[in-house]
């Protein structure tokens, strides 16, 4: 539990591959480490989301409701991803589950924080413009590849 | 009310004011006596030429008001005079004080019988009549214009005798002593007599407009505060100021005339008095020239004229302040004669008995008109069963809200009755209705006060006979207290005595209070949230010993709970023998709460206590060196953040006006010469580590080694307490309620942890968990229940508001229960909820609810769909759910 292992973790994660050491220290300062046990939920779909989680150990998935009341597995996250932005990004609710699989540790990220940040170092807006347009054209190949299944 | 502030008064103190009139007639005499001293002195002591007298024998006669007293040489004379005008200067002066206090008497109570009764009759405004006035008008009336005319009346009558009866003696023996003086000092009245009132209308005119404007921009004041938001969100600030600035424009120059006029008055005056010893000096100084008149009869009537001017002043200033108050008071009054004002005795009277009301409910004819003429209830007639269960719905301006505040008794109809059993609804008195009918609307009013008292706000009528007062006043204090509010037309019910009835709730006293309460609160659905403010709240010490110990005992179960696999790490206890990684330096350091005034704020460093234990603990070094590290992260993450950013004030140990400070510092020392830095510098350093939690920060700046000092330092810490700090901080013992804590910190007695997900919300459950084991919720309800409302329960949500009023009219236990859209503004489970518990415990009483969500009428023995001030439909639920029916088209708009 040192603050120094968050930064070196932090350095991996790509969207905060460009920010400079002394940023970084600073998100992880303002930031808090939650643990998760097997199971557990990070959040629940359609719930009021106020922050974002970074994975610094273990496995989640992704799950989001059917028609029909039962959830499927769309995703997995893993060390390094990043969770949860979406909600906090536009004000939506949460628009999936996401739920522990293993034992989980995360780095929490609240909503203000990450708009501080964002507001304050522009590098890091253009970071996270590049996650989520990479993450729209996969999420687009994904859905072309479901349809034609169908 | 009367008219006439004159009538007003002689209809209350006519006694008192003859008295005052008597008092001072018989004051006058010795005044008219002490003005004769003068002349006596300067014309028989010390004077020989004065014809009457026979010249240069002593001893001579001493003659007051020609009753003649012996002989005496010179100095006896002229102390036996001085004597003799000393106590006379002391009868007068005893008159006036006595005078005064007597009528400054009849004022005061005249001003506490006056609002008293303004107050009392706002109590019996007609509902619709609030719409018309506004809360800051009715407020600086009572407090502010009254004032004034308070004061007048004291001096009603008064003033006028006795200022009066001092100019005319003084008059009279300027007359006695030379008329023609007498001519010359009241030559110039006649044209202030003339002048003066002129003037003096035109002031009111301008007194009466500024009353109005002034009462005009404290109702826009009130308008203000009330629609702020709309003015933030419209951003229409220059509107409002420019209105404002208008209305403080239009005050201003009516003041200004007013005060231009008043000291013209007051100038005129002055000067037409200063102008009058012009006649005496020329006229009387040529008659003592000739001989006509003595010296000592100049210097008698020069004394007596300085006398007189100052009651002529008086009553000229009287005439002003009169008429003053003579518009106030009919201004005020007009504002408190509106149309309908309710019967004081419906109010206010005490039946014998408190009929309960059962049987039908027999509505004829009902309506309802607007000032307008315009109907909003026509003729309604409907019959119902008292133990039936009733919805009423309808389209908003069905008239279905004002059925209920006529049913509730709050608004009378303009036509027709209603009879609920065998009793007129319209003449019971409110001691019954009060008793017998419940009511709640959309927007229940929650007074500043505990969630306990606005429950048993609904039970309080009167005193309960028998009890004892628990306010501070002896029985004769009390007793003078009583008569004192009597003579002012004052309630005289002592507000200090019991006046919950708890015979209404079946019991008998305070102690068995509980068991209803906590019954309300769970059917208006609150319990959970009380059981929060509980959790919150504190006992008080005294009070709560039973509480205390079930307590103590389920911090015991909660440790063992913890210390289960599933709940490790949630939890860090504290333990006088460890170091709490989750509480701060600070609070390892003391190992207790502590007040805020203690260290100001958080300026634990300044205290010579603490720098003391931290010498003796050796913790010297180790601060300064965790807080040159600190300083130094400090520095590096916030430097480049702009000074007023929001990150600052919550992450920074270094706030944004002192980092240049510790720039500069940082800049003068480095690491290997921190043993040899000057005072403030290792104040600056060592002020920065006692906020640092090591699980939060994740600095790794406290040491192991660190960590045993501290722990050496808080048993040091308690050796030698000052005083002062030892009352302020309560030390964290196993054994021992800590009375500055909450109670879920009393029975946690450690910190949950950071860094586990969702800690807080296991705990919570594990804590309800204990505390349902141990028999403590109910403790923590009453805890819950001393929690403050806020004004106007601003500290508690809408909802929990709403639920509140709710309970409290449960708790009275009515005999019909009317809901005004009560539960609009629940979420639709509670409201479920809140009607289902209703429904049961009211399965024998009448309930009337007119329900915002017509669905919710399927629980309801009858529904009455109101359209357009009248009944269309009426039946159950099956009946009216069909196609055609209008309740169906009510339901599917919904």
């Amino acid at each position: 539990m040192d603050l120094q292992q968050d930064v070196d973790l932090l350095r991996n994660i790509p969207l905060f591959r460009n920010i400079d050491s002394r940023k970084l220290k600073l998100i992880a300062f303002t930031s808090q480490r939650l643990q998760f046990k097997a199971n557990e939920n990070l959040f629940v779909q359609g719930d009021y989301g106020d922050s974002a989680f970074i994975i610094i150990e273990g496995e989640a998935s992704v799950l989001i409701y059917t028609n029909s009341d039962t959830q499927i597995e769309i995703a997995k996250v893993k060390k390094n991803d990043l969770v949860g932005e979406i909600a906090i990004l536009c004000d939506v609710p949460r628009t999936a589950t996401v739920r522990a699989k293993t034992e989980l540790l995360t780095l929490e990220i609240t909503k203000e924080i990450f708009f501080q940040l964002v507001t304050q170092f522009p590098e890091m807006a253009l970071e996270v413009m590049r996650e989520l347009a990479f993450r729209l054209e996969k999420t687009n190949r994904r859905l072309q590849e479901l349809t034609i299944k169908t | 009310m009367d008219k006439n502030i004159y009538k007003f008064i002689l209809r209350h103190t006519r006694p008192q004011q003859l008295f005052v009139l008597f008092i001072t007639a018989v004051s006058l005499p010795f005044y008219y006596i002490s003005l004769d001293i003068p002349k006596l002195i300067v014309n028989t002591a010390l004077e020989s030429d004065d014809p009457t007298i026979i010249a240069d024998d002593f001893p001579r006669p001493l003659s007051i008001l020609g009753i003649e007293f012996g002989n005496l040489d010179q100095i006896t004379l002229l102390f036996t005079l001085c004597i003799i005008f000393l106590f006379l200067v002391c009868i007068n002066g005893s008159f006036r004080i006595y005078i005064n206090f007597y009528k400054g008497r009849i004022g005061e109570r005249m001003l506490r019988r006056l609002r008293f009764i303004l107050y009392s009759r706002i109590l019996r405004f007609p509902l619709p009549h609030f719409r018309k006035v506004s809360s800051a008008e009715l407020i600086s009336m009572i407090t502010a214009e009254v004032e004034p005319i308070g004061n007048f009346i004291g001096d009603a009558f008064a003033l006028p005798a006795f200022q009066g009866g001092l100019l005319l003696t003084a008059l009279i023996y300027i007359f006695s002593q030379d008329p023609l003086m007498g001519v010359a000092a009241i030559a110039l009245y006649p044209i202030q007599a003339y002048l003066i009132p002129k003037l003096q209308q035109r002031v009111n005119l301008h007194a009466k407009e500024r009353v109005y404007e002034v009462r005009n921009l404290s109702e826009r004041i009130e308008e203000t505060v009330a629609g702020v938001q709309e003015v933030h969100s419209n951003g229409t600030a220059q509107l409002e100021l420019a209105d404002f600035s208008r209305r403080l424009g239009n005050i201003y120059g009516i003041r200004y005339k007013i005060y231009n006029k008043k000291y013209f008055i007051k100038f005129l005056n002055l000067f037409l008095a200063q102008l009058t010893p012009f006649f005496f000096f020329t006229i009387g100084g040529y008659l003592v020239i000739i001989g006509d008149l003595t010296l000592g009869s100049l210097v008698a009537v020069l004394a007596a004229y300085k006398d007189l001017s100052p009651p002529w002043m008086e009553l000229l200033n009287f005439y002003q302040i009169k008429e003053d108050v003579r518009i106030k008071y009919e201004q005020v009054i007009s504002q408190f004669e509106p149309k309908n004002l309710m019967d004081e005795k419906k109010q206010l009277s005490e039946p014998d008995s408190f009929p309960n009301i059962s049987g039908d409910l027999l509505i004829s004819n009902l309506t309802l008109r607007d000032d307008d003429e315009v109907s909003i209830v026509s003729g309604l007639t409907a019959k119902i069963h008292l133990n039936k269960k009733v919805a009423v719905v309808g389209t908003s301006g069905s008239g279905k809200e004002e059925l209920m505040l006529m049913l509730a008794r709050l608004i009378d109809p303009s036509q027709g009755k209603i009879l609920a059993g065998k009793y007129d609804l319209h003449t019971m008195p409110q001691a019954v209705t009060g008793r017998r009918i419940g009511f709640v609307s959309q927007n229940a009013y929650i007074f500043s006060s505990t969630l306990k008292e606005n429950l048993l706000y609904g039970l309080k009528y009167r005193p309960v006979k028998g009890n004892k007062s628990s306010g501070d006043l002896n029985i004769n204090q009390q007793q003078e207290w009583i008569e004192e509010a009597e003579k002012a037309g004052n309630s005289t019910l002592d507000i200090n005595a019991e006046w919950v009835n708890y015979d209404q709730l079946g019991i008998n006293n305070s102690t068995e209070v509980i068991d209803p309460i906590l019954k309300s609160i769970d059917i208006a659905d609150m319990t959970s949230e009380v059981y929060m403010y509980g959790l919150r709240g504190s006992l008080n010490l005294d009070k709560d010993k039973e509480s205390i110990e079930k307590m103590l005992e389920a911090r015991k179960v909660l440790e063992k709970k913890l210390h289960k696999k599933e709940f490790q790490g949630l939890v860090e206890l504290f333990d006088s023998q460890k170091y709490n990684t989750n509480a701060s330096l600070f609070e390892n350091l003391i190992f207790g709460t502590s007040c805020d005034e203690v260290f100001e704020g958080d300026n634990y460093i300044d205290n010579i206590y603490i720098l003391e234990v931290l010498k003796k603990a050796d913790l010297v070094s180790d601060f300064t060196e965790c807080g040159y590290q600190l300083a130094a992260t400090m520095i590096e993450l916030f430097s480049d953040l702009p000074s007023e950013h929001e990150l600052y004030q919550r992450f920074s140990f270094i706030s944004a006006e002192n980092l240049p400070i510790y720039q500069g510092l940082m800049n003068r020392i480095n690491k290997t010469n921190l043993g040899n830095l000057d005072k403030n510098d290792r104040k600056l350093l060592m002020a920065l580590p006692f906020k640092l939690v090591t699980a939060k920060h994740r600095l790794n700046l406290i040491s192991k080694d660190m960590e045993a000092k501290i722990l050496i330092a808080r048993e040091l810490f308690y050796q030698d307490l000052p005083q002062y700090m030892a009352k302020r901080i309560n030390r964290f013992e196993t054994n021992k309620y800590n009375p500055a804590a909450s109670v879920q910190d009393n029975i946690l007695f450690g910190r949950v942890a950071y860094g586990q997900a969702h800690a807080k919300d296991k705990v919570g459950k594990l804590i309800e968990e204990v505390v349902n084991d141990c028999g403590l919720y109910t403790n923590i309800l009453e805890v819950g229940l001393a929690h403050h409302a806020g004004l106007g329960g601003t500290k508690l949500s809408g909802s929990q508001r709403q639920k509140l009023a709710i309970a409290r009219t449960c708790l009275k236990n009515p005999d019909i229960l009317i809901l005004s859209e009560a539960t609009a503004s629940l979420d639709g489970a509670s409201q479920k909820r809140i009607l289902k518990n209703i429904m049961k415990v009211f399965s024998k009483r009448g309930v009337i609810w007119s329900l915002h969500r017509p669905e919710l009428a399927k629980y309801f023995d009858i529904i009455i769909v109101m359209k357009n001030g009248n009944i269309i439909e009426q039946g159950t639920y099956d009946q009216l759910k069909r196609d055609g029916s209008f309740f169906n088209e009510l339901l599917e708009q919904h």
